[in-house]
């Protein structure tokens, strides 16, 4: 490909915030909790990125490396000379993402799962997460209370003062129709929608190669763990 | 000369907040997960304070967690965020409070992006035009509703019923304060307090009578992480980070931790129960005790006398029974789970190393 990968991610601001003399210090690093857990490094990341060599950025685009932060930006805190590794890290899956370069990483991989259910219920229910699309068994972690109220949902909400899926104001309210009419304008006006189906058009492209469904491998990415990320 | 000088550090980080007229936003996951909280924070601030709050029916979510989780572009985000202004210009109102910290950090960011970047503003206003026909001004002035609930904190003081303060002994409890990464870590001068010395929750527990505490990784992520937690096979980061915040903070030997994220007090109390489920370990006081997740709503509902079951204390994973009593707060253990009118909703299994109730 002839693309200049660098040239387009300076087209994303926030690689123009992220991104201004960064002097591999490393700080990033030092603070990172993603460096603490996974093999990642924001530093080696940032020093790539500003050597503007387009195989390298490639290489990067594809790896597992951009998608282990969790960006909670404590880099941009501690940074001597402003710069927020995070941000990059967001230029860089967001233009993983356009070029379809997602799906070479396992890590990246996990953009289709994310991207179903997310976006469903922000254009489904107006929440990005909604308490009839929440899966218990796939949150066993919220623990046997949480199994508790989603089996009691409407009478516990009422309890707690909700007004869920109703009208009006309130919590877990019903957005009207015409709200999420609006919602969807914007996703299709703003590349939102663009987005949802490059990435779903990539992964049903990468499942047919890895011989699966699309749904068997929404499942597939979003559980399995090949066990060679992270540091111990 | 000194003493000058931090003072004047100090009230670099100090943040106006207007005391009347907000136009308010709600959070999705604390609707999900604490849903009591925003209600009990409309009951103090519109029925015992007095001021004018707003909510439109019409407003969505920010769109935050899936922009964090990197499946929607910059230009779609910043588009609701418009459409949300939109609702507040037409609504008449200029102060805007955000109940999420993942959504307060949205719109902080936007208006930052914006101001570096006139063009994109401008693009944006042109997209939503295209797309809703909506315009809108910027609001004067962006909070987290816990800077409200902290700009109220001496009033919600002189109302209290109890105090944090262990009943027994008369001292103080011990109070860990959590802030939500998004709330000043990108951009600290929007926090009270900014990044290094936040101070929106340590000045609510003064006021209440708490003592706040110190410990190594006070200022660690909880490990939310947005796709670190979402997608299963990642949480692991997400667990392991809560996990390095407990094993530093238990030898300070907390009674209770109070949050102002809606994440934060989700993964703080449920990596609990998962740490006590796989390795039988638990943080509380005695064997078999966590250490309560509170948000700073239940936290004031708590010192106003509310019933804890009207906090919805009970969707909490580690039992709050303790620090209750601890305190002196009546409850009815009968009650817990039962719902309106006291219809029998039957209760939660048990987990089998931490104790409920």
């Amino acid at each position: 490909m002839n693309l200049n990968l660098y040239e387009e991610l300076c087209k994303d601001y926030r690689f123009k915030e992220g991104l201004h003399t960064c002097i591999n210090c490393g700080t990033c690093t030092a603070i990172c909790p993603a460096a603490e857990f996974y093999r990642y490094d924001p530093r080696k990341i940032l020093d790539t990125v500003q050597r503007k060599d387009n195989a390298a950025i490639e290489e990067l685009l594809k790896s597992d490396t951009i998608w282990y932060c969790g960006e909670c930006m404590s880099c941009v805190t501690r940074c001597p000379r402003k710069n927020g590794a995070g941000l990059v890290i967001m230029a860089l899956r967001s233009l993983s993402a356009r070029l379809g370069y997602f799906v070479y990483s396992e890590k990246g991989r996990q953009l289709y799962p994310l991207t179903k259910a997310l976006n469903g219920n922000v254009l489904g229910y107006g929440y990005c997460v909604y308490p009839r699309t929440f899966n218990w068994e796939l949150h066993k972690e919220s623990g046997p209370v949480y199994k508790w109220h989603l089996e009691h949902l409407e009478d516990d909400m009422e309890r707690l003062g909700a007004n869920l899926d109703g009208d009006g104001p309130g919590i877990l309210r019903k957005i009207p129709k015409e709200d999420l009419d609006e919602i969807k304008a914007i996703y299709d006006v703003t590349g939102g929608t663009e987005r949802i189906e490059a990435v779903t058009r990539f992964s049903e492209q990468k499942a047919s190669e890895m011989g699966m469904t699309l749904d068997e491998y929404e499942v597939y990415t979003f559980t399995h763990n090949s066990g060679n990320h992270t540091n111990e | 000369m000194i003493y000058e000088g931090k003072q004047k550090i100090w009230s670099d980080y100090q943040k106006e907040i207007p005391d009347d007229h907000w136009y308010y936003v709600r959070s999705c996951i604390r609707q999900n997960f604490f849903p009591a909280s925003e209600k009990v924070f409309l009951e103090i601030t519109r029925g015992l304070l007095k001021k004018d709050i707003y909510e439109n029916p019409h407003h969505t979510t920010c769109g935050g967690i899936a922009y964090h989780s990197d499946t929607i572009p910059q230009e779609t985000v910043m588009t609701i965020v418009a459409r949300q202004f939109a609702m507040m210009s037409e609504a008449g109102y200029e102060n805007y409070a955000a109940s999420c910290i993942t959504s307060f950090g949205n719109y902080i960011e936007t208006l930052e992006t914006w101001r570096e970047f006139p063009e994109l503003e401008a693009k944006i206003r042109e997209m939503l035009w295209k797309a809703c026909r909506r315009e809108f001004k910027k609001p004067k002035y962006v909070a987290h509703t816990s800077d409200l609930i902290y700009k109220f904190r001496n009033e919600i003081a002189a109302l209290a019923k109890f105090r944090l303060v262990n009943k027994e002994t008369g001292e103080p409890l011990r109070v860990v304060e959590h802030i939500g990464c998004h709330y000043s870590k990108m951009f600290p001068s929007k926090g009270v307090g900014g990044a290094e010395y936040p101070y929106v929750l340590c000045g609510m527990v003064e006021s209440w009578g708490g003592q706040i505490i110190d410990y190594p990784e006070r200022r660690h992520c909880c490990g939310f992480g947005f796709r670190q937690y979402l997608v299963q096979a990642n949480r692991g980061y997400s667990f392991s980070n809560t996990h390095k915040k407990f094993e530093s903070m238990e030898p300070y030997k907390p009674d209770m931790i109070i949050t102002n994220c809606p994440g934060c007090p989700y993964f703080l109390d449920r990596w609990q129960y998962v740490t006590a489920e796989t390795e039988g370990k638990t943080y509380g006081e005695k064997p078999g005790q966590g250490i309560p997740v509170f948000t700073y709503e239940e936290v004031a509902g708590l010192v106003l006398g509310y019933d804890p079951w009207d906090l919805g204390l009970q969707l909490h994973q580690v039992a709050v029974e303790p620090l209750l009593d601890k305190i002196g707060i009546p409850y009815d253990p009968s009650a817990k789970y039962l719902g309106l009118n006291k219809k029998d909703l039957g209760k939660p299994e048990l987990p089998s190393c931490m104790n409920c109730f």
